[in-house]
This record gives C-alpha cells, sequence and structure tokens, in this order.
C-alpha cells in the first residue's frame, strides 16, 4: 500500500489533513519552527515524513526553516514550510527570494490574531494583504484560502501543484478556525500530481523564459547559478541594468496571470442572477455566510454568495461581474477591511459593505450576518 | 599559453572578478581552489556552494564553475542544510564573511555546530562591514575606527572559531591570508573531515578598513596579519600576554557522525520496518 495516501474516511484536525494534503502531493522536504496555530502541522510531518522517505526538520527559527526549504528545492525537493503571523513575518525575505529565483515551495499561514504576538491561541484573516505584498519588490504569487478540513487537504495539493507548474511559492493561507477544526476529510484513491519541467542536456537557460523555464537540480551537472539579485537566463547578476530588471520582472509576473484561469478557484452560489445582496467571503467567515444566506432568503432576500478560495491573483472579473448583478455586496471577514477595500477596486465602491470583526477569534455570527445584510439593503 | 590548471574550475566568461585592489578574496578563492586540485577532483561537479550577502559571498557566485545558491543575508548555512539533507553525496561548502555568518547568521552557525552538519564553512574574517562601505562589524577589534564608530568601536570582537568549536563542530582551523599553505591543507582536511567544519581566515580589506586604520598599502596589512599571528599552542599557553595577537592553527579535529547521516539512518530503519 501507498502510505503517502491514506485513502479512505478520517476524522481530522484542520493542520493535519493539510500535512497530509502535502505528503498526498509528494512532498519530501519539510522544515519549520513551532508556532500556534500551526504546530500541528510540524508535528504531523515529523511522524509521517521519514515513514514515506522524507526529511522533516525543526530548523532553529523561521528565517532558517523557509532557507532550508529553498535549499532542499534546489537539490530537488517538493519543500513546505507552516507557520503563523510571526513566523510569517520573518519569512517574508525569503518568500520573495523564491519569487526571484523561481523556487517552488508551499508555505502554509495558519492565521490568528495580530499584529504582532496578538493573540496567539485566536483564529484571524489579518494576513490577506501581507500574504500578497509582505515582501519587497514586484511580484506576483498564488495564495489560497481553505474553509474546511476537507479543503486543507485538497489545496494543500493544489498548493504543490501550482508550485511545481509556475515555479513559484505558493502560499496556503489559512487561519486558527479552520487549522484547528476537527471534520470528516475523504482521501481519495488517486490524486493528480504536477512535476516541475526538467531541462534537457545542454540547456543554460533556467531563469526568466517566455514561458515558465525549466529547473535543473543540483548535482545534476548544469552548474547552475542561483542568485536573489538582479539576473539574466542563465542566472549571471545585473546589479545596475535596468533592462535586465525589466525583463526579468515582466517575466515572473506574466508566468502567473498567463495561467490566471487555472489557478482561479472559487464557489460560486447563485452567481449572475440579479439580486439584493451579495455576499464574498473566504476561510472560516464564509461558514458563517452560508448560514446567513438561509437566514434572507427565508425572510424573501435574493442573495448570491462568491467564495474566494484563490485569493491572489484577486479573481477581479468574477468580482466585477458580481457587482453588476447585485444592489449591494457585503464582505464578512476577520480584519479591519482587507478583502473589502480591494473588491471596491473592481466595483462602485458605494455599493461595498465591509462587515469586519477583530479580536478573541470570533467570526461574524451568521445572525449578524444576516441583520447587517438587512440594513444595509434598508439605508441603501 | 598553458592554461592555469585552477582555470577549469572558474567561469572564465565572466572575469575579470569584481575585487578591489588588495581584497584578501581571491587568496582565499584561490587557496579553497587549490585544495580542491590537490585532493584530485576534476570539476567542481561534486560540490555545491551556498553563500549569503557580502563581498566573500561572491567568491563562489559567479566564479565557480559550479551549482551554488546565492541567497538572503545571514541565511547560507540553513539554506545549505535543505541542500545537503537532499543531496547528502554533495560536498556542500558556504562562503561567507563574519558580518553574514558570525553576524546576521550567527544562530544559524551555532545550531549547524551543535547539530554537527555535515558542511563546510569558510567566513572570511575582513573585520568590518566592506560591501556597506565599512561599518563596524561583531568582528572588529576594540578601538578601532569605522564609518559607524567615529569615535572608536566600544564592543569587543566575537572569538568565532572557538564559539563554533564550543558548540560541538567537528573540525575548527583560523588563519589569516597570509598563511596560504597552511589553509590549503586546512581546507583539503576538512573536507574530508566528518561533521561540521568551519575554517576562520583572517582577510584584509584595504577599500573599508586599512586605509582607515591608517595601513599605506594592502601589503602592509598582510605584513600586519604575518607579525600578529601566533600558534594557538604558544597563546594557549600565556592568552594575557598575547591579548590582541591572533590565534592561528587548528583549534578541534574530532571526526564525529554528523546530523544528516542520522536523519537518514533513521529514514532507513522507519521505512525498513513499514516495507
Amino acid at each position: 500500500m501507498d502510505k503517502r495516501l491514506l485513502i479512505g474516511k478520517h476524522f481530522w484536525l484542520g493542520d493535519v489533513a493539510c500535512a497530509e494534503g502535502a505528503i498526498a502531493a509528494g512532498c519530501n522536504f519539510f522544515a519549520g519552527y513551532p508556532i500556534t496555530p500551526a504546530s500541528e502541522i510540524a508535528e504531523r510531518m515529523a511522524k509521517r515524513l521519514p515513514e514515506v522517505g522524507g526529511v522533516f526538520v525543526q530548523m532553529e527559527d523561521e528565517l532558517a526553516s523557509i532557507s532550508a526549504v529553498i535549499g532542499a528545492s534546489w537539490a530537488g525537493a517538493k519543500a513546505m514550510t507552516a507557520t503563523s503571523g510571526p513566523g510569517f513575518s520573518l519569512m517574508q525575505e525569503g518568500i520573495g527570494y523564491a519569487y526571484m529565483t523561481e523556487t517552488p515551495c508551499v508555505i502554509v499561514n495558519v492565521m490568528r490574531v495580530g499584529p504582532s504576538t496578538g493573540q496567539a491561541t485566536k483564529g484571524a484573516q489579518g494576513d490577506v494583504m501581507q500574504a500578497r505584498w509582505g515582501t519587497h519588490g514586484d511580484h506576483m504569487g498564488v495564495t489560497l484560502c481553505p474553509n474546511s478540513a476537507q479543503e486543507m487537504f485538497d489545496y494543500t495539493i493544489k498548493a504543490f501543484n501550482i508550485a511545481e507548474m509556475l515555479r513559484i511559492p505558493v502560499i496556503l493561507l489559512s487561519d486558527g478556525v479552520i487549522g484547528h477544526i476537527m471534520e470528516p476529510v475523504t482521501v481519495p484513491d488517486r490524486v493528480e500530481i504536477v512535476e516541475r519541467k526538467k531541462p534537457s542536456q545542454g540547456d543554460t537557460m533556467f531563469f526568466g523564459l517566455e514561458d515558465v523555464a525549466p529547473m535543473p537540480e543540483f548535482g545534476e551537472g548544469f552548474n547552475v547559478l542561483v542568485t536573489g539579485s538582479t539576473h539574466d537566463e542563465r542566472g549571471i547578476r545585473h546589479t545596475t541594468d535596468p533592462e535586465v530588471h525589466r525583463r526579468m520582472i515582466n517575466a515572473i509576473v506574466r508566468k502567473v496571470l498567463k495561467r490566471r484561469d487555472e489557478v482561479t478557484f472559487v464557489e460560486k452560489y447563485r452567481f449572475g442572477e440579479g439580486v439584493d445582496v451579495a455576499f464574498i467571503s473566504y476561510g472560516c467567515t464564509s461558514r458563517a455566510v452560508y448560514e446567513a444566506v438561509r437566514i434572507l432568503e427565508g425572510k424573501g432576500v435574493d442573495v448570491s454568495f462568491l467564495r474566494l478560495i484563490t485569493m491572489w491573483p484577486f479573481p477581479d472579473e468574477l468580482t466585477r461581474e458580481l457587482g453588476e448583478c447585485a444592489k449591494v455586496i457585503i464582505v464578512p471577514e476577520m480584519n479591519l477591511g482587507q478583502v473589502s477595500n480591494e473588491v471596491k477596486k473592481y466595483v462602485c465602491p458605494s455599493k461595498v459593505y465591509g462587515l469586519h470583526r477583530i479580536g478573541g477569534g470570533e467570526i461574524p455570527r451568521p445572525g449578524e450576518i444576516a441583520k447587517f445584510a438587512l440594513e444595509v439593503l434598508k439605508s441603501g | 599559453m598553458a592554461e592555469h590548471p585552477l582555470h577549469k574550475y572558474l567561469r572564465m566568461e565572466v572575469m575579470p572578478h569584481v575585487f578591489c585592489p588588495g581584497c584578501g578574496a581571491g587568496i582565499v578563492a584561490n587557496c579553497f581552489l587549490r585544495a580542491v586540485y590537490e585532493l584530485g577532483y576534476e570539476d567542481l561537479s561534486k560540490f555545491a556552494f551556498c553563500s549569503g550577502i557580502g563581498c566573500a559571498a561572491w567568491i563562489p557566485s559567479p566564479f565557480f564553475k559550479a551549482d551554488s545558491l546565492h541567497i538572503m543575508h545571514g541565511r547560507s548555512i540553513p539554506a545549505a542544510m535543505g541542500i545537503k539533507l537532499m543531496k547528502p553525496e554533495l560536498k556542500v561548502v558556504v562562503f561567507g564573511g563574519d558580518g553574514d555568518i558570525a553576524g546576521i547568521g550567527g544562530n544559524h552557525l551555532l545550531h549547524a555546530a551543535r547539530r554537527n552538519l555535515e558542511i563546510l564553512v569558510i567566513m572570511v574574517n575582513n573585520m568590518v562591514y566592506g560591501m556597506t562601505g565599512g561599518q563596524v562589524a561583531p568582528t572588529t577589534p576594540f578601538g578601532a575606527y569605522t564609518t559607524t564608530t567615529p569615535y572608536g568601536n566600544i564592543e569587543y570582537p566575537i572569538k568565532a572559531a572557538e564559539v563554533v568549536a564550543t558548540a560541538g563542530a567537528s573540525y575548527v582551523a583560523r588563519w589569516t591570508v597570509y598563511h596560504t599553505r597552511q589553509l590549503i591543507n586546512s581546507i583539503k582536511k576538512a573536507l574530508n573531515t566528518e561533521g561540521f567544519s568551519f575554517i576562520e581566515v583572517v582577510s584584509t580589506c584595504f577599500t573599508s578598513y586599512g586605509r582607515r586604520m591608517g595601513f599605506k598599502s594592502p601589503a602592509e596589512m598582510i605584513v600586519w596579519l604575518k607579525e600578529n599571528s601566533i600558534p594557538i599552542s604558544e597563546y594557549k599557553k600565556n592568552p594575557e600576554k598575547y591579548a590582541g595577537k591572533i590565534p592561528v592553527g587548528e583549534i578541534e579535529c574530532t571526526p564525529r557522525e554528523g546530523y544528516v547521516k542520522r536523519v537518514w539512518k533513521m529514514i532507513h530503519e522507519l521505512s525498513a520496518k513499514s516495507s
């Protein structure tokens, strides 16, 4: 039996499902540092990875964790780390390095209340913008937001596949509620796995090509130069040439946008119908929205719902479409408006209402969301 | 003209190199490649190089014809660990300056030594942050004038080699760029010693340090290194008498089983059990 795939039904913690998804996807290297509420991912990996021939290491800090992941990826590994806000902050420079050097890897952030130490044991959604712009400089990546233990499994697999396909760091942006939820998870008898494109003998260009460049592995004889400094297609540094920089950054952004449709995942409910209220939500908060929709429909309100599973690149066209069909858009989220402000870029801002809740890991309740929607409709 | 025997290890297409006149980095690169040559390696295909930010980090990247990872400031050692864990058959060598290895990356240095990670770290200690223009480093001598110690350095320098030896490394040595033969032999020995190896090479940065300290030429700095270094055995007899001198020689040579070997032993045992 393939020990990588624990086929069947399980009752798993979200964090455990994430670890199992990684193993199912072929992850064979994990480096991490303990942090609430992500530690259970490392604990599961520590037990499981050696059983399937993979390497688990607990590093001295998150700076070391992301660096070891990058080193392992260049040595051919499917590599991952998992952390929460404070550790995610420490990893930002390394994440930027992974964008710049086109290093595939997966970074899981199980969000907790911040900034700083905040409330370590309480879930939150305050790192949405950090997942997009946490590292300095221009770049483009993919961020996925699961909302159940099953999705922690499914989208960790997708995160690895996207990382390998696009040669980028992929961020799985979970939250303390979903990381610590216990739910049934079904592991199918086979999963689709994507492998990175390898170079042919004699190839010398491994960066910034028109399509995703092939990635050699250390020890294969390609004499590959990997640097976070601006470099050309062969990896040679050009620390002052504006043309080389423009060419390379455009390439690492373009390769993601070209495949935008393949990495955009959403859940739609009555999408495109003329409605009174449309919701946009994600992660744990979206689960309260399901119930709010039912309450509102019971009161005769027409409602549609767009759940963002892919957060970045932001599903802007879908948002615009939703905005055209709804009188108002409500964005419930556990921060002070990170996604509702993004939505305002694509929908007439006066139509967009954020329902914000921070602190204590409290998710806006379905009744509150429904009440908020009715008030907005009345005043609008 | 016959080709220089070390050219085969170099990416000649990226020459000339970028180091300032009088920089010790070239001597360190030369000694490393001579050690490789004397050990009989035809090329660098059995090696992987890792370096962070700073002048010394540019020794392997881009000049060595090999796989090299030029990573974030201070993070070369954990990145090397990732490579070594996945490719234990490669000789993984880290080059870095004192700021990169003992300053911003100091924590990783300690933990790599504690784990006895099977890599070689060559720390080129020029006693200053050279690339950024000559700021004080954790290795700058007490009293030295730098751009950020305009009234003299009031901190004491770290004795990096001794710290690493205490932390558990298999092999530790300190030389200066004057001691080229000893350095070559030391690199050869380190490459064949099981466990974590660390070589500190006290070097010259004439541009950002030497000329501000009153040296008239890079050569004068090398003469100073020669006259101010002392065999470690001699130093140990009377540390007070030799305060301010540079103790050179082997500080530790105790080959022991390394971390990566233990990791893979565990993995092989577990997979044998489960299959």
